[in-house]
């Protein structure tokens, strides 16, 4: 994986845990609450090492840039705030990420630590997949989503992989390189605080 | 249906109750109260049983009283300080 | 032990009560009513802060912002268990919440506006709030004293987060400086009424249970203590012309506005419909997981 690609990993771990973290307080139960919060925060957890790597200045990376400068793919900008969409991402998110995480395991050492936290999430979101598989609004969320995970692979061998992993057929992707509604939004909001002293402002 | 947890502070210490999650089984027993119970590293383990497998038991009978199996059943001080004088041990108050 | 009067000197003694002890109607239905308040609190608190989990200024601001509200939604979990266990169902408190029907503390009425606030809250209103926690460490009901161990434990995280963010701002430009000013300003009125109005202890009934074990006035007087120094070396001016502690070591202050707190308390806060009217959006979408989820 290149510089940019790396990015564009850190940028989706971003921003999904950015969305992940919305729930915060507002969880369907109290238990999953608490749960789902832990991994909102690995997910800005991994961004932050691996913003690390590519800078001295993890948080000016992180907010200071530009919209159009960030990497991440749409399907993590979605806002999703009902739980059967919310919860489709996570499985389709987690069934990708590791097909690349893996890919990365041997070149990159961080790779590897991700992959261990991530053990967990996995864990999470087959749990949940078990559990609503059979709810048609649980399905249709899938579907819907659907093309937005292909585009967060590569195509070619990953992208054929998640396919033969979730089982649903190929279908147009929507691709990494242009942003949704989704992102201005987010980015907006992020970045509102720190937008608000001068650049190197400590917080 | 309510888990109880039982949590270990660290290798060797005993298993102490913590509290309860409400789940459906254990998957989710797990997933919940890993979080709940551990998400600041603050135990190395965790047991989870379900309330209903909890057998209770917090009544006892003590009706003669019988002191010789308790701490509280000795009085040694007095009889302590006698012997002590008589072997000439005892110092000074 | 079946009587009124026997339970009443067996607490007040000292003795702690279990789940499955035989309580008096009184005493379940206070405790009731006040470990519950406190879930919602924890609840309610959620919402000003996690706004700002949103907007948080740099990534460890953020890990340590999502971290403290996570913990007040796990005191939350612990908080109702207990209720739950008293004959009380979790479901019935989050319907009563959201109905208006119950009441939680007047700090998580009120608005946001800067970042400035969440130093001020996770600093001095978990500040005021340990004080009164760490009291209930001795309440008479031992389930509850229990999850209270856990509780103070992880909102001294928090304290030292919310210092730490203010620290960074009163060292930082003048307006950011400014906005913790301009923060504590807003919320000294709140903090001075969240300790409630000074019922004598004597004639607390909370205290003779023992479920409380420390009065309001008493309570407050820590939190002055404690707290005035260590905002005043900041150099923060506490918008209080006649706080000062006179000579036998005792706190003055201008009379908080109880009739603000009573107002505030009984669903008539700046933010309370907001906020309630957010939860129940939530709780009623999400129903169906709930029912899909705890479905045997």
């Amino acid at each position: 994986m290149n510089e940019r690609e790396l990015l564009g990993l850190a940028d989706d771990e971003l921003i999904i845990g950015w969305r992940d973290s919305e729930w915060t307080g507002i969880a369907p139960l109290l238990e999953e609450d608490v749960a789902f919060s832990s991994i909102a925060q690995n997910e800005i957890g991994h961004a932050r090492a691996l913003y690390e790597l590519l800078s001295d200045d993890a948080d000016a990376l992180a907010f200071d840039r530009s919209l159009d400068e960030y990497r991440c793919a749409p399907l993590v900008e979605l806002k999703l705030l009902d739980w059967a969409h919310t919860i489709a991402r996570r499985w389709l998110y987690e069934v990708a990420d590791e097909i690349r995480i893996s890919a990365l395991k041997e070149s990159l050492p961080l790779a590897a630590k991700i992959d261990r936290e991530e053990t967990y999430h996995r864990m999470h979101a087959e749990m949940w997949h078990g559990r609503l598989r059979n709810a048609p609004r649980f399905r249709e969320a899938v579907e819907e989503l659907w093309p937005y995970a292909l585009g967060l692979l590569p195509a070619g061998e990953q992208r054929d992989a998640l396919v033969s992993r979730v089982g649903l057929a190929h279908v147009e992707a929507v691709e990494r390189g242009t942003h949704t509604d989704g992102l201005p939004e987010i980015w907006d909001e992020m970045t509102m605080v720190r937008r608000s002293a001068p650049a190197g402002a400590q917080w | 249906m309510i888990w109880e947890v039982f949590r270990q502070d660290r290798r060797g210490a005993p298993f102490e109750h913590a509290g309860s999650v409400v789940a459906p089984d254990a998957e989710f027993a797990e997933a919940w109260a890993r979080e709940q119970y551990g998400r600041r590293g603050e135990s190395v383990a965790l047991w989870l049983a379900p309330r209903d497998a909890v057998h209770v038991v917090d009544d006892w009978a003590d009706e003669f009283d019988l002191k010789y199996r308790r701490v509280d059943g000795y009085s040694i001080k007095a009889r302590l300080k006698e012997a002590r004088e008589r072997a000439g041990t005892a110092g000074p108050r | 032990m079946r009587s009124e009067q026997e339970f009443l000197e067996y607490v007040q003694g000292g003795g702690q009560v279990e789940t499955r002890d035989w309580m008096p109607d009184e005493y379940r239905a206070k405790l009731v009513k006040f470990i519950e308040m406190h879930g919602n609190s924890e609840l309610m608190g959620v919402l000003p802060e996690r706004e700002w989990i949103l907007r948080a200024p740099t990534l460890q601001r953020k890990l340590a912002l999502t971290a403290k509200v996570q913990d007040e939604v796990g005191h939350a979990q612990l908080i109702y268990r207990v209720v739950e266990d008293l004959g009380k169902p979790r479901q019935q408190c989050l319907a009563d919440l959201v109905d208006g029907k119950a009441k939680f503390h007047n700090v998580f009425h009120y608005p946001t506006h800067t970042w400035g606030d969440v130093g001020v809250i996770a600093w001095l209103v978990d500040a005021a709030a340990i004080i009164s926690q760490k009291a209930l460490l001795k309440c008479s009901y031992a389930p509850y004293a229990r999850i209270m161990k856990k509780i103070c434990w992880e909102e001294s995280f928090h304290i030292l987060h919310g210092r730490d963010v203010i620290l960074a701002m009163v060292t930082g430009t003048p307006e950011q400086f400014e906005l913790v000013q301009e923060a504590l300003n807003r919320w000294w009125g709140p903090l001075m009424q969240f300790h409630g109005t000074p019922i004598r202890a004597e004639e607390d009934p909370m205290v003779s249970w023992r479920i409380k074990s420390q009065g309001n006035e008493e309570a407050r007087q820590q939190f002055l203590d404690g707290y005035v120094p260590q905002i005043r070396e900041l150099g923060l001016a506490i918008p209080d012309p006649k706080l000062r502690k006179n000579d036998d070591g005792v706190w003055e202050y201008s009379e908080p506005d109880w009739d603000e707190l009573k107002h505030v308390v009984t669903g008539h806060g700046p933010r309370t419909e907001e906020r309630l009217a957010f939860r129940r959006r939530f709780l009623d979408q999400e129903k169906w997981v709930r029912e899909a989820v705890l479905a045997a």
